[in-house]
């Protein structure tokens, strides 16, 4: 018998309006259509996708920087997409948000100590000198020295920047942390760094995270279970190995073709996916990948897939796959 | 802030910002030390007709006026009226216009058009016909030069702060400080108000050289303390139908308003040198 | 190893420096890298490598705060350092040389219409411009006769074709925005090869796209290259497209090259530790992840000898004096290192 999910996502959805030149809607970008998954707790569950996909704005609604256009998010068993901004904040401190690079988080004019004091200060009622305390226990343990309570934010490295964005997201020791693109950007040996870095941090916190990232190898090594976006919608959702290994959807297996193998096969000579992606404020009928998907036919332009599962713990939305 | 220090060590090594910086401490020492620094301290409100119009000398340094005042002494507490016309308004404009751009620039909806255009319509109003104005039904006095020049200049501060907390917004620190759970008023107040208060900074330097011309300005046309009081533009304004002659009637108060303006300004640009680099230095990453 | 003037371009000891507020950075320090006819050679390295200053010095266009303070850039026999500058302007870059930037969505002036963008570019580079043509006074009152123009506009549309850009004739009369960032991609491919060069450096062309893009465009890249016969400097912090796409591949770190093979060789017989290192630290399903430990210098006071000596675990006091001279692995393959490794490292 499986835990409760700690995480439930049900058909959210945003959409944005577009306006013509007289401020008349004349359609909507969908960048969330209709997304729904589960979370286990102590798992992580990686979501993957290229850029237009929703993938970032799937992980600013659940942080509830972003409004929900629709849909619902159950966290720890409760609702917390309908709450009121003040009882959202009251349940901030166990869902927390980590941005591609945490040491943009912390404002430039702070001390490293107020900034990391600050989550302690407006959730807690911790006196100071408990506070302290706490501070210097999470320094600790994202492997910084204690010296560097009192620096400002430029006066560190870019990947001490990143440890003390960790240590103030992780000091209201929360249950889930949504990362936002964590590897993007970084040099190769810094990535290595990094991901070391949160598979530590979620042994010694027992986190749950969701994995938001364009690069599947880093997604292959850190995550139990894949979900792919193609345009606002879920496609396919495997355990990692099964869609690496067999993946069902057809934009799955293109994006998978589509990455460099050191030592295999050259992407340059066999990869065979055309064209680009659609523009989102018009998709086209049916499926949404159709357009450029090798296998469409004509029913693909008729129906809409849904996600449905073609193997125990594997859905995917094709009308023709399984 | 230990960045304070840094500021003013930056600031020096400018040679313009450093002479704007000497010459507004010389008008804040002048306007509290005047009546040590005068050379006729009484003589100032007296009538001396024999000593009218006299030319610059070893007594007079500036000269005479035309009720035989000494104009140097005069310049010299003229200093006060002018500092707490300029610091009264601008801190007004302040106190106004900041706490209005803050609520405008985060609030995305209604209420922040509406504090938009309530601070164009008073753009719109130009300063010396207001003032004129309000001294017609009010009677001309300092305070009332005060009231029009705060009135008329708190949207540029509502402006400045309005665009700035609005490209604040969209920076990773205030969108993580939301994420975190910290509560708007707090943000406000502790993040983004620290974050703009570079270009307030240097908007009140300037903007002091700006208020003051203005109120020579209005001095100049009599709408200002009425006399004996030493205004500088109503100095000018006396000195009118003296000229050619007795140039240094109009030089001493015409040298002292461009001094102290252009030391504002000097100082303005160079406090906007010194901090905007900075800020796009620490704020920037790798 | 090849004979000298088998190679396109031969950099030698190349040192460079730029001056900053806060002391000098020796941003190149001593680097050598050759170039042969017609190969795709890759220039792999971190931040603070050098690889984007190797480019811009080829190039002519580093900053002014840069000295160079030794070496040369030796390009078809002659050195580009020493050659008067309206030459380099006029008839090496733009022209023999060109460039494809990494950002896409910055690399086009929005204003003005692809068309224009590309008439300019052959106006001054095309392939049928006589050598000796002037530019008349500061770029005004130079001639672009009509049968050139009319010639150069039909190469240009025919190159918009190749790159597989939709509907290339009307592709002229649109403005930058209303392309895709890779559709952008391929029209500054088109516009590197339209004046026909012998050398083309790529910045991480692909950095900025998504990987299904960046697939696509690779595989345009590297048959119109070597369709063409042009020499390629495609610069990278991605060994994943380095593998892709190169023929051989020089390594920096901190502003030294370590090791140039080519790529077969590269990948399966790395030789530095740093090279080693790095490719231990991609992810790769069943091994698991190493890291290298310590930080990248900065280069203001960098380490002395071999810049990597502070993270190496082979290191010895005279990796910590006086940087490596180059040694042969095998015939094509060289390294700068007093230990080299001797493992195979992947698949």
């Amino acid at each position: 018998m499986r835990e409760a999910p700690i995480l439930k996502a049900d058909s959210l959805s945003r959409y944005f309006p577009v306006r013509n030149a007289f401020g008349i809607k004349t359609g909507a970008v969908r960048a969330l259509d209709g997304v729904s998954f589960e979370v286990q707790p102590g798992e992580t569950l990686g979501i993957v996708g290229e850029s237009g996909c929703g993938k970032s704005t799937l992980g600013k609604a659940l942080a509830g920087i972003h409004a929900l256009s629709g849909g619902a998010i159950a966290f720890e068993g409760e609702e917390i997409s309908r709450l009121s901004v003040r009882e959202r904040r009251a349940a901030a401190p166990r869902l927390q948000y980590c941005h591609q690079d945490p040491g943009n988080s912390l404002d430039p004019r702070w001390t490293i100590r107020r900034s990391l004091e600050e989550p302690l200060v407006v959730h807690t009622r911790l006196k100071a000198a408990e506070r302290v305390t706490r501070i210097r226990d999470l320094l600790r343990q994202v492997g910084l020295p204690q010296t560097h309570l009192d620096l400002y934010p430029h006066e560190l490295s870019g990947g001490q920047q990143r440890r003390v964005g960790l240590a103030r997201i992780l000091a209201l020791h929360p249950r889930l942390v949504v990362l936002d693109e964590p590897t993007s950007g970084l040099d190769m040996s810094v990535q290595a760094t990094v991901l070391k870095l949160f598979s530590e941090l979620r042994e010694a916190f027992a986190l749950t995270y969701l994995f938001i990232s364009h690069d599947l190898s880093v997604v292959r090594m850190m995550c139990d279970r894949v979900a792919v976006m193609y345009l606002g919608r879920i496609v396919e959702i495997a355990p990692t190995e099964d869609l690496f290994r067999a993946p069902q959807h057809p934009y799955t297996q293109s994006l998978l073709a589509a990455i460099p193998d050191i030592g295999g096969r050259r992407v340059t000579d066999t990869f065979a996916l055309e064209g680009e992606p659609p523009d989102p404020a018009r998709l086209p009928s049916g499926c949404r990948f159709r357009t450029r998907c090798p296998r469409a036919v004509a029913v693909c332009a008729e129906t809409d897939p849904a996600l449905r599962p073609l193997l125990p713990n594997h859905a995917a939305a094709c009308l023709l796959a399984g | 802030m230990s960045t304070a220090i840094d500021v003013l060590r930056k600031l020096l090594r400018d040679p313009a910002a450093a002479v704007g910086l000497l010459i507004i401490l010389l008008l804040v020492l002048i306007a509290i030390f005047a009546p040590l620094l005068a050379t006729h301290p009484e003589a100032i409100w007296d009538m001396n007709p024999r000593q009218r119009l006299l030319p610059p000398s070893d007594m007079y340094v500036f000269g005479t006026d035309r009720m035989g005042a000494d104009i140097y002494s005069r310049i010299l507490f003229g200093a006060r009226i002018t500092m707490v016309i300029a610091s009264v308004a601008v801190g007004a404009a302040l106190l106004i216009g900041v706490p209005i751009g803050l609520i405008s620039g985060w609030t995305q909806n209604w209420l922040g058009e509406v504090l938009m255009r309530v601070s164009d319509i008073f753009l719109a109003v130009p300063q010396i016909v207001l003032a004129i104005a309000i001294s017609q039904t009010l009677g001309p006095s300092i305070e009332n030069v005060i009231l029009a020049l705060s009135v008329t200049y708190w949207p540029w501060f509502t402006r400045l702060v309005h665009a700035e907390v609005r490209s604040l917004k969209n920076e990773t620190f205030i969108e993580a400080a939301i994420a975190l759970g910290v509560p708007t008023w707090r943000i406000i107040l502790l993040h983004v108000l620290p974050n703009v208060a570079s270009p307030i900074i240097v908007r009140t330097s300037i903007g002091m050289g700006f208020t003051i011309l203005t109120a020579s300005a209005l001095g100049f046309l009599g709408l200002g303390a009425p006399p004996p009081a030493p205004e500088w533009g109503r100095m000018i304004a006396e000195s009118r139908e003296f000229l050619p002659q007795a140039w240094w009637y109009a030089l001493a108060p015409g040298l002292a308003i461009f001094l102290v303006v252009m030391g504002f300004n000097l100082l303005g640009d160079g406090l906007r040198d010194v901090l905007d680099p900075r800020i796009r230095r620490a704020g920037a990453r790798r | 190893m090849p004979a000298p003037d088998d190679n396109l371009l031969d950099v030698e000891n190349l040192r460079v420096s730029f001056g900053t507020e806060r002391g000098v950075a020796k941003v190149l320090d001593g680097v050598n890298l050759t170039i042969r006819r017609g190969e795709i050679m890759g220039l792999v390295g971190e931040s603070g490598c050098g690889k984007t200053t190797l480019a811009r010095a080829i190039l002519g266009i580093l900053p002014s705060n840069a000295q160079h303070e030794a070496g040369s850039i030796r390009f078809g026999g002659e050195d580009l350092l020493k050659m008067p500058h309206h030459r380099v302007d006029d008839q090496i870059r733009g022209r023999r040389i060109t460039f494809i930037p990494q950002d896409p969505f910055a690399s086009f002036n929005p204003l003005f219409r692809i068309g224009s963008q590309a008439r300019e570019v052959m106006k001054w580079k095309s392939p049928r411009r006589p050598e000796n043509a002037g530019r008349g006074l500061f770029g005004f009152f130079s001639r672009y006769p009509r049968a050139r123009r009319k010639a150069d506009e039909a190469d240009a549309v025919e190159m918009m074709r190749t790159v597989q850009i939709p509907r290339a004739d009307e592709a002229f009369d649109k403005l930058p925005h209303e392309f895709s960032g890779g559709q952008r991609q391929r029209l500054m491919i088109a516009l590197a090869l339209m004046p026909q060069p012998d050398l083309v450096i790529a910045d991480e062309p692909t950095t900025a796209l998504d990987v299904t893009i960046q697939a696509q465009i690779l595989k345009l890249l590297k048959r119109l290259v070597k369709e063409r016969g042009v020499s390629v400097l495609f610069t990278t912090h991605d060994l994943g497209t380095a593998y892709e796409i190169c023929d051989r591949i020089t390594v920096m770190y901190a502003g030294q090259e370590v090791e140039m093979a080519p790529v077969g060789d590269f990948f399966q017989r790395p030789s530095h530790p740093y090279t080693v290192r790095l490719l231990e630290s991609l992810p790769k399903p069943g091994r698991e992840l190493r890291e290298i430990g310590g930080e990248i210098p900065g280069l203001i006071d960098p380490p002395a000898g071999c810049r990597f000596h502070p993270r190496c675990t082979h290191a010895t006091d005279i990796c910590r004096m006086e940087r490596p001279a180059t040694t042969s692995v095998s015939a094509a393959h060289a390294l700068r290192c007093y230990h080299p490794v001797g493992a195979t490292v992947l698949p």
